[in-house]
């Protein structure tokens, strides 16, 4: 049964392989993949919630030697949302490239960046996660430059070359980190780490890396481009699961290996950052004239939050107020990612339905695309964090922890970037809801809205109401991790 | 006293800032593609000096291996990079 681990690898990596053989059949491929990795998720997920970590020794090799693959509830709540976004999105994508020639070189990519990501979160060793985060760098990359336009390619380059600094800045870590404590694997340097330069220095090097990766104010610059000209099914990839991977490896390094024994200043200079980034992030979002540019700011100012919310818990003692916030970080990472990509889909239903994607144009949309709407709408209330979405009791965690440590400037920090949300939200709605001078009949894909709908209540209702039974479970996400083994 | 571990040591730290340093500013594309890959170069040393153990010791393989893969790595990201950077050279030919 521990299989689980290693088929949430293997079944997009096989199906990549599939859809490259024949593309005829590539569409389906993908939408069964995907659905075996949910499967697979759910599996992983019962065992990680009876038993504990996982741990996976591939081709039986101790760890050290071979490559061990490691799965805790952090990795296995971030690992069933890519599955279940992946399957929506698949389902998607497989109405959306219908008539498009974009789907032969779509599929093989898309599945090898899930397979990408499935690895990284199951990596355990710091080599591993340097692979794996390259290689979903570079299917990232390629499916920006999907559609083959210059926009498009431009962004894609700028996207290439800083995530190749990025990577390099983490190589340079794991270097420092090896030559000093002689070990890669992430539960035997958790013993052995020292504070010292040559642990600052990794620390240092190795976050600046992921900075980059996951987008975080100021070097947040190369993402708008980037989501905002790729096909709506890779943006919404992009946004939800692929940033979010880069901050899960900064959450799972500072939680495991550095947070032990560094943190102080940093704490401060990561929550001035996200604060920045949410700020500007918002300010942006709300500025844009295109809806993807928009979702895209939105991004910037999201991942703001949950560096906000690690600087918190950077500061807190070992307790319950700090599982709860991390509790809370998790809700808030988990329904970004459903809101988000329902946003971005959702925007590619606009986008291919009217020729484009002006904001100030939209009116008319509620009349023609109701459930469209409807689900931008159900999104944007995730997004902005009002009550009944899983977002709004993270945000309630992220003030009750700024407060906790009378940290009253992040406080108001959150509440500002809400206010902020709200507007760029009601400012798309607004035009939405306008009436069209030219009534245009209701015409519906059930193959594109109805994943997307699906996402947007996932985002809202099921983790904002039923979030009482997942709530033990995102809070033992990190103590069951490797500190106690 | 600089042991020969400490001066490859040192030769790729210093390797990885110079290029780093050019990676970073505003030069022609090709040029920091080429950097980042010296940069990666530089790492590589700090790599494979770690791996020395001592004269007449036997020298820790795994940074050989993982030098190596690093090498197919970087290949492959180079090749993407050049890769998209001659299909915006290309006179448009679609739009």
């Amino acid at each position: 049964m521990i299989d689980a681990l290693i088929w949430v690898i293997l079944i997009p990596l096989l199906g990549g392989l599939v859809a490259v053989l024949f593309p005829r059949i590539a569409g389906i491929t993908g939408i069964l993949s995907t659905a075996g990795m949910v499967f697979a998720c759910l599996v992983l997920i019962k065992l990680v919630a009876d038993s504990g970590p996982q741990v996976y020794l591939v081709g039986g090799w101790s760890a050290g030697l071979g490559i061990s693959l490691y799965a805790d509830g952090l990795s296995s709540l971030f690992l069933l949302m890519t599955a279940m976004i992946a399957l929506a999105v698949s389902i998607y994508a497989s109405s959306y490239f219908r008539q498009s020639h974009l789907r032969l070189h779509y599929w093989p990519l898309w599945l090898l960046l899930l397979s990408a990501l499935s690895a990284l979160l199951l990596a355990s060793d710091l080599f591993n996660i340097y692979v794996t985060l390259e290689l979903l760098g570079i299917s990232a990359v390629a499916l920006t430059a999907l559609d083959g336009k210059r926009p498009a390619v431009e962004a894609a380059v700028r996207y290439l070359v800083l995530g190749l600094l990025g990577s390099l800045g983490f190589l340079a870590g794991v270097a420092l980190l090896y030559a000093a404590y002689g070990s890669l694997d992430l539960a035997t340097l958790a013993t052995r780490i020292q504070p010292g330069a040559a642990s600052w220095a990794a620390a240092a090097l190795m976050t600046a890396g992921l900075m980059i990766k996951t987008a975080l104010f100021p070097m947040h610059f190369w993402l708008p481009p980037a989501h905002a000209n790729a096909p709506a099914p890779v943006s919404a990839a992009l946004s939800a699961l692929v940033v979010k991977a880069a901050f899960y490896l900064v959450l799972r390094l500072w939680l495991d290996l550095f947070g032990v024994s560094l943190s102080g200043g940093v704490s401060t200079l990561i929550g001035l950052l996200g604060a920045a980034a949410v700020l500007w992030g918002s300010w942006c979002a709300l500025q844009a004239e295109r809806l993807k540019v928009l979702a895209a700011y939105s991004t910037v100012a999201q991942i703001g939050y949950l560096f906000i919310f690690l600087a918190l818990i950077l500061e807190m003692p070992v307790g319950i107020p700090r599982d709860e916030a991390i509790a809370g970080l998790m809700l808030m990472a988990l329904s970004h990612g459903f809101a988000k990509s329902a946003f971005f889909l959702s925007t590619g239903i606009i986008q291919q339905r009217q020729g484009h994607d002006r904001i100030k144009e939209l009116a008319g949309a509620v009349q023609g695309m109701p459930v469209t709407t409807f689900t931008l709408a159900l999104a944007g209330i995730a997004l902005i964090g009002l009550p009944i979405s899983g977002a709004f009791l993270g945000k309630w965690q992220l003030i009750d922890g700024a407060l906790y440590l009378h940290d009253w400037l992040l406080a108001l920090v959150v509440l500002a970037g809400s206010l902020l949300a709200s507007a760029y939200i009601f400012r798309v709605l607004g035009q939405a809801f306008g009436n069209s001078p030219y009534p245009t009949k209701v015409l519906s894909i059930g193959m594109q809205e109805i994943p997307a709908m699906v996402l947007a209540l996932i985002a809202t209702l099921v983790l904002g109401l039923a979030s009482g039974p997942i709530w033990p479970f995102l809070e033992v996400t990190v103590m069951s991790g490797r500190a106690g083994m | 006293m600089l042991s020969v571990q400490m001066i490859y040591g040192l030769a790729g730290v210093l390797l990885f800032t110079f290029a780093l340093r050019v990676a970073l500013s505003q030069v022609a594309f090709l040029r920091r593609v080429l950097a980042i890959n010296v940069a990666g170069a530089g790492l590589f040393l700090v790599f494979i000096s770690a791996a020395y153990k001592g004269a007449g010791q036997p020298a820790d393989p795994v940074p050989h291996a993982l030098v190596l893969t690093g090498i197919v790595v970087a290949f492959s990201a180079t090749a993407l990079a050049i890769a998209l950077a001659r299909r915006l050279h290309r006179p448009s030919d679609d739009d």
